[in-house]
């Protein structure tokens, strides 16, 4: 393996995951931020770079569409969306993991309106948690570049055929430029085999996709898919771990920092755990017990990871960068359910925080976590906590 | 035309692409339509079909009555999935070898076309890809129980544009689809009627030879949603034509040719009659429905270069 360290904004370093991929087609409608992926993507199939359809779609409903199209003859497919974009394909995500088509997205993940507003949360990813994608978030631009060819690899595995998603935050991870290594085309090659769609629509051998299902037969088709997403588990992990062979890099459901032997957990997904790593250097320095844990595989949830990695702890405290109106932050509800059924349980406080591209400092992240205790020692937990917000 | 229906049959492949037993209504004039574009695309083709009456009629899991590769996603995407095909074929061809010629063609019943999938559709056309859409017309949203769409004629009764005390139902005058299809710039565009088999086929033909979009308009005779009797199906269509109500016309490369011209038209009371879906209406609309349709049959002579009689 041979691989190249570069100064790089992570969307093109997304971009270069994909032309390594040697994708086939790309269908995408600019919605900030994730242009920068698809304009690259562009720039490099006008230059040659990339031998590759370029579908310059009306919108994004239409962008999926035309994925679910071209996958379904067996071409590599990739598109990239954010926020209101990736909501307005919404109807059409669930098409493609109905039908089993391994689409690739890359989604810059931002808040959604009203009010409106571009900046990074995870609104979008929320939304769209029940559509049956494998969805996975990234950190930095490292982990953007990887996790996109591992996606490829996941998604048309002939055991998993499931589209997924790569959650990237908007600004804070798409338009920041980082060092990233970037491998060569022959490792890629051999990490990435070529795409066989099993059962391609052809002229040869007709088949009909999208019938409909009558109540007999509906729950069974759900039930089948929903077993599938769950197994998928067993390619992410062995895919994962070729690829930490090859480049060194190797990944995992929930990543643990510093929590071993902590009494209190904090949980965050997605770029600012890098700023709560920060917080817990100061925190440990301090003599504080607290450790860190990162939720990266979103869906399938990883119930065992979760609960191996939070069961010692005495206290949890989950920060959540979406808000469920009127309901339990999303990230937190379901650590909470994960932990439900253990014997002896940690308390869990939910904290709201880093919504429409609020920053958390690792400073911010320090007051968060007294703030947080402090519930969790008053035995309110019920609430949630929503940090930095202006009474 | 009559002697041609003496011989032509023999002429017509025997081969079926949508197969008997599927549950559409009986007298259903869209699915014969279906059944002579699929004969005239042959096996070569994939389908992308709108959510509707086709759809519905044809693929009841585990069931299918295609036998070309066909596929349904959503409502208002057909024309956006069909772009992904071609796509992806052009892909396949250049990379890996693929070596297949085939027709991607896009359907869709009114609503799917001209409400809710007209966005995709333009778009589609407007991209160029190389593909066929067929709009198969049957004048209101019939799968779901008749509502109306932008394609609903003037006059007509629906379940969400009722008749009633203070209305005579549909108040507008159908939308024009084919015009919007070829202010695309597109090199082929035509209407069709149900009733006319040669006429679906030969356009459909026209349309395969088309490097590019060509967009197909053929209306559609629903006896459950129009109100009509089941075996007055091909009557209904030819009424249609031969009273002026629905021109059939192509547009090649922008110019128009009127394909079926009458010394006289049926007056429009012979068809309107017919159909519970106009009896509501009073001498007053039925003469106001006979001067739209004149005005816009003359049009089409216009455009067509034909002298108005």
């Amino acid at each position: 393996m041979t691989s190249k360290r570069v100064g790089i904004e992570s969307s093109l370093a997304v971009s270069e995951a994909v032309r390594l991929a040697n994708v086939d087609v790309i269908a995408a409608y600019p919605i900030t931020p994730q242009t920068h992926i698809v304009e690259s993507l562009a720039e490099m199939v006008a230059n040659g770079y990339l031998d590759a359809e370029y579908i310059p779609v009306e919108s994004e409903h239409s962008a999926m569409s035309a994925c679910l199209g071209s996958c379904a003859v067996g071409a590599r497919t990739f598109t990239a969306t954010a926020s209101q974009g990736l909501i307005l394909m919404h109807e059409v995500l669930l098409v493609a993991a109905s039908l089993r088509l391994p689409i690739v997205m890359a989604v810059a993940n931002r808040a959604l309106s009203g009010p409106l507003n571009i900046w990074g949360d995870h609104s979008d990813a929320m939304i769209t948690r029940d559509a049956g994608w494998i969805q996975i978030f990234i950190e930095n631009g490292q982990q953007a570049f990887d996790q996109t060819l591992c996606a490829f690899r996941i998604a048309e595995h002939p055991d998993v055929l499931l589209p997924t998603v790569i959650n990237i935050d908007g600004f804070h991870v798409s338009h920041v430029i980082e060092p990233v290594y970037i491998l060569d085309q022959k490792s890629v090659d051999e990490f990435l085999p070529p795409y066989k769609y099993p059962h391609p629509l052809d002229p040869d051998d007709p088949i009909t996709m999208g019938c409909f299902a009558a109540p007999n037969l509906y729950t069974e088709a759900r039930k089948a898919l929903d077993a599938s997403v769950r197994a998928s588990k067993k390619v992410i992990l062995d895919t994962w771990k070729k690829y930490g062979d090859l480049t060194g890099r190797y990944y995992n459901p929930v990543e643990k920092y510093k929590a071993d032997g902590a009494e209190t957990i904090l949980v965050t997904m997605g770029s600012y755990s890098e700023n709560a790593m920060i917080a817990i250097d100061d925190l440990q320095d301090e003599g504080k017990k607290i450790g860190l844990v990162r939720l990266r595989l979103w869906r399938p949830f990883p119930y065992e990871e979760v609960q191996e990695a939070l069961s010692a702890a005495q206290n949890v405290i989950v920060l959540d960068r979406a808000i469920s109106l009127g309901g339990p932050a999303p990230v937190c509800s379901e650590i909470r359910a994960a932990l439900y059924t253990l014997d002896k349980k940690p308390q869990v406080a939910s904290v709201v925080g880093g919504l429409g591209g609020r920053d958390i400092s690792p400073d911010n992240f320090k007051t968060l976590i007294d703030l947080a205790m402090q519930k969790l020692k008053a035995g309110e937990t019920q609430e949630i906590i929503m940090f930095g917000v202006r009474e | 035309m009559e002697t041609l229906a003496i011989y032509a049959p023999k002429l017509v492949t025997a081969s079926d692409y949508i197969a008997s037993g599927h549950r559409a209504c009986s007298g259903c004039g869209e699915v014969l339509a279906v059944r002579y574009v699929c004969k005239a695309l042959g096996r070569n083709t994939i389908i992308s079909n709108a959510t509707g009456c086709m759809e519905i009629v044809s693929t009841p899991l585990p069931e299918t009555a295609w036998e070309v590769p066909w596929i349904h996603t959503l409502f208002e995407n057909a024309s956006a999935v069909a772009s992904g095909i071609e796509s992806g074929l052009k892909a396949l061809k250049r990379k890996h070898g693929y070596t297949k010629e085939v027709k991607v063609v896009a359907m869709g019943g009114d609503g799917g076309t001209a409400d809710i999938g007209l966005q995709s559709l333009s778009g589609a056309l407007e991209r160029g890809h190389d593909f066929i859409y067929v709009c198969f017309d049957n004048e209101a949203y019939m799968n779901t129980g008749i509502q109306r769409s932008s394609e609903t004629p003037f006059g007509a009764s629906t379940t969400t544009a009722p008749a009633g005390k203070l209305s005579m139902g549909q108040h507008t005058q159908k939308k024009n689809m084919p015009a919007i299809a070829a202010a695309h710039n597109i090199r082929y565009v035509a209407t069709s009627c149900s009733s006319y088999p040669f006429d679906i086929m030969n356009k459909i033909e026209k349309a395969k030879q088309i490097k590019g979009p060509s967009y197909i308009h053929i209306l559609s005779v629903c006896p459950t949603g129009w109100r009509s009797a089941s075996n007055l199906t091909i009557t209904m269509g030819r009424l249609a034509v031969e009273t002026g109500i629905f021109p059939m016309y192509e547009i090649e490369d922008g110019k128009y040719t009127l394909n079926f011209d009458y010394p006289k038209l049926r007056p429009v009371e012979d068809y309107l009659k017919l159909q519970g879906r106009f009896r509501h209406l009073t001498k007053e609309n039925t003469a106001e429905i006979q001067e739209h349709v004149l005005t816009e049959f003359n049009r089409i002579r216009m455009l067509a270069g034909k002298k108005i009689k």
